[in-house]
């Protein structure tokens, strides 16, 4: 829909992320892009109806508001839960369980974003035939791809139910440790298919290493600058995505912050409100809102840690940087190589934890220490950074929390991959044309974004463009169904 | 007449039972399951859910109060009462507020297993969606009243088997809710080994921070519906 008076742009809905979200952008009188907006438009409001719960409640409670990673919000509130019981340390049985479920998780996510929703645009190029370019397209013309992926996210699922008890909302990690241990029975069915998902894995780093190196130009530029990158590391600089410290980098690797705890994140992050999206924008302190956003996700982390410490993914995280001289990689596209290194390095990870005799433990929750009445965990989810912050009263009550998401911490940065993919595609047309709906979602996708997450919402991710013109006409909008 | 034996007809199969009992305890001595959740073993019959509603001599009757006598003929599993009994566990589930998705007392709970055994995935009446207060100022026991169906089992089994009168019920009709016997849980004589508190079928009175410390597989229902252990043909069902 085109009218001389309007000057609006609408891609709605997303496709092929998680959650629901729409894009406006806004033109000038000249038709070039003034503003684009990555917008969030539903709400679920997770902190307040957790208020008055028991704390002992909330790891399973609180991972229902996702249904991709709930991992990840079940073990960040459970290491929250462990702090407010003064728990520091748990047992190595604990421990290790939870890091193979975590690990199990990162794998089923991280191959799932890969192979089913972000492949159809990498193998088939991003215009490509809307009607060939998705996950069926991928199982005609790939199939033993599109096996790998359902094999592979399988995989990583069974570790789930293996640690969590059920593959989606399980209720593995209680305050303190675990609640089981890993049988040999269920160990050896898992290591059964270990060589097999360590070769897969190294498949995916090399079709998405291929991938880069044959598009090398497009991929650079497409949707890219320059960002600060976050993540946790280990006290020795290595990634380690279920605990540690946060780090923060700026575009050329110097760094912001570093070894900061959990606990002081109040002290170096804060959230900016836009009244036009539930999703808030987080940016570090000391550099202020306009400077101090920040990339999470695979790509930050890469970029952060001083190294992997899995041989195989260590050596693919040296050649990814080789690309860039060693410094940090800016290039937005460059997360989907940088998620499929950490998919090798989790199943590095996860086949090094089958083989500890830990998992078979029975010393499974450590004993609470000293009530603290409030506590801040941290956890690497497949998306980036996951921050829970809880408040408990004398009455095991929650009566604050706070969630900061992964993706709401790329918020920023998926914003400006738009304009910066609208901005190459206008060029004074006003109007959506198919290539500038796909560049814009392949650009969000790279991030993999989680939109239900990120502001706790329900429902599919369509996505809607709308194009304004200055007097905020709509001078286009599209729409593709989720 | 304490020896003798009363013969009574279940769902056309004939048997034998003792002056005395109540039908629910006829049946259940003859592996017949009646379904039930104010009813627990050790605690006078309350009737109060009606779960437990056969039909005896075409007439509808709580299996849990009425005693047996001689000749009765009762209907249990029948479509009529299935329906019925699937209607009332229904609207137990809509007029609390019940989300199993993280209700640790999920698989061990006896109102769920009820609506598994049903086969009631989802509710079929509108949701109420009460406003009722959490109690949470006992150090040791958490009441949630929103998982609350008055069955009325902590109220009995305080007075019957823990010799206090922590539990009752203030208000009427819809209106009705638990009410403890001092300002909250804390100003009450309760304490977390209470037989009234292990008595709640549902996540309404629990001890605290235990939360899912048995994990899912090996709770109570997860392998076996409710009423397999009376009924060991129903396994699997």
């Amino acid at each position: 829909m085109v009218t001389s008076a309007t000057k609006r742009i609408v891609i709605e809905p997303v496709t092929r992320v998680e959650g629901h979200g729409k894009v406006t952008i806004l033109l000038d009188e000249q038709n070039r892009v003034q503003q684009a907006r990555l917008h969030v438009v539903e709400f679920r409001g997770f902190e307040r109806f957790i208020q008055g719960r028991p704390f002992w409640e909330v790891p399973v409670l609180v991972q229902r508001l996702c249904g991709i990673c709930p991992v990840s919000h079940h073990l960040c509130a459970a290491k929250a839960v462990d702090g407010i019981l003064g728990i520091d340390r748990l047992t190595p049985t604990g421990e290790k369980m939870r890091r193979l479920m975590h690990y199990g998780q990162m794998f089923q996510s991280h191959a799932l974003h890969f192979f089913h929703l972000a492949s159809p645009d990498l193998l088939f190029g991003f215009d490509a035939p809307v009607e060939q370019r998705n996950v069926i397209g991928v199982i005609a013309h790939h199939p033993d791809l599109a096996l790998q992926g359902v094999m592979m996210r399988k995989f990583g699922q069974e570790i789930v139910k293996a640690t969590a008890g059920k593959k989606v909302h399980g209720t593995g990690a209680i305050p303190g440790g675990i609640n089981k241990n890993l049988s040999v029975a269920e160990r050896d069915v898992l290591l059964a298919d270990m060589d097999r998902m360590l070769e897969w894995s190294r498949k995916a780093v090399a079709i998405a290493r291929e991938y880069t190196l044959r598009n090398l130009e497009k991929v650079a530029s497409f949707g890219s600058f320059d960002s600060n990158h976050l993540s946790i590391v280990r006290a020795d600089g290595a990634m380690d995505l279920y605990h540690g410290k946060l780090r923060a980098i700026d575009a050329r690797g110097a760094k912001i912050l570093d070894q900061v705890d959990p606990l002081d994140y109040l002290e170096v992050i804060a959230e900016e409100v836009r009244s036009w999206s539930y999703m808030k924008f987080p940016y570090l302190k000391s550099l202020g809102a306009a400077e101090g956003w920040f990339r999470v996700g695979p790509l930050a982390r890469v970029n952060v840690c001083d190294f992997i410490d899995t041989p195989e993914a260590e050596a693919a995280r040296r050649e990814f940087l080789g690309l860039s001289g060693g410094r940090p990689s800016n290039v937005t596209l460059a997360y989907h190589w940088a998620r499929m290194i950490e998919l090798l390095h989790s199943a590095e990870v996860i086949r090094r934890l089958l083989h500890d005799p830990d998992l078979q433990g029975d010393d499974l929750v450590a004993p609470a220490g000293e009530r603290r009445g409030e506590f801040v965990a941290m956890i690497e989810a497949p998306r980036g950074t996951l921050t829970h912050h809880y408040r408990v009263d004398e009455n095991d009550q929650v009566t604050m929390a706070n969630l900061i998401v992964s993706t709401t911490c790329n918020n920023e940065a998926m914003n400006r991959a738009v304009r910066r993919i609208a901005d190459e595609h206008l060029s004074g047309r006003p109007v959506i044309t198919e290539g500038l709906l796909n560049n814009i979602e392949v650009g969000i996708r790279a991030y993999d974004p989680c939109l239900s997450c990120a502001t706790h919402a329900l429902g599919q991710m369509p996505l809607e463009v709308t194009l304004l013109g200055p007097d905020s006409a709509v001078l286009d909008r599209q729409t593709r169904a989720g | 007449m304490t020896n003798a034996t009363i013969t009574l007809t279940v769902d056309g199969r004939q048997i034998e039972t003792r002056p005395g009992q109540t039908i629910l305890e006829a049946t259940e001595a003859a592996g017949v399951y009646v379904p039930r959740l104010c009813w627990m073993k050790g605690l006078l019959p309350f009737g109060s859910c009606r779960v437990c509603t056969v039909r005896v001599n075409g007439r509808p009757q709580a299996a849990c109060t009425q005693p047996v006598a001689p000749g009765m003929v009762i209907e249990n599993d029948t479509e009529e009462l299935r329906a019925l009994r699937r209607d009332l566990i229904d609207m137990l589930f809509v007029e609390g507020n019940h989300f199993c998705m993280f209700c640790e007392k999920s698989g061990n709970c006896e109102l769920q297993a009820l609506a598994y055994r049903f086969g009631i995935a989802a509710p079929g009446y509108p949701f109420l969606f009460p406003q009722r207060a959490l109690d949470a100022s006992h150090p040791g026991i958490f009441l949630d009243r929103n998982r609350c169906v008055l069955c009325a089992r902590c109220v009995r089994a305080s007075r019957e088997l823990d010799g206090k009168t922590v539990f009752g019920f203030a208000g009427r009709g819809a209106g009705r809710r638990i009410a403890v016997n001092g300002e909250d849980l804390a100003h009450t004589d309760a304490e977390a080994t209470d037989r009234a508190v292990a008595a709640c079928p549902t996540g309404s009175l629990l001890v605290k921070r235990i939360g899912y410390a048995v994990p899912v597989g090996r709770r109570r229902y997860d392998q076996e519906p409710i009423g397999s252990d009376i009924e060991p043909a129903a396994a699997g069902r």
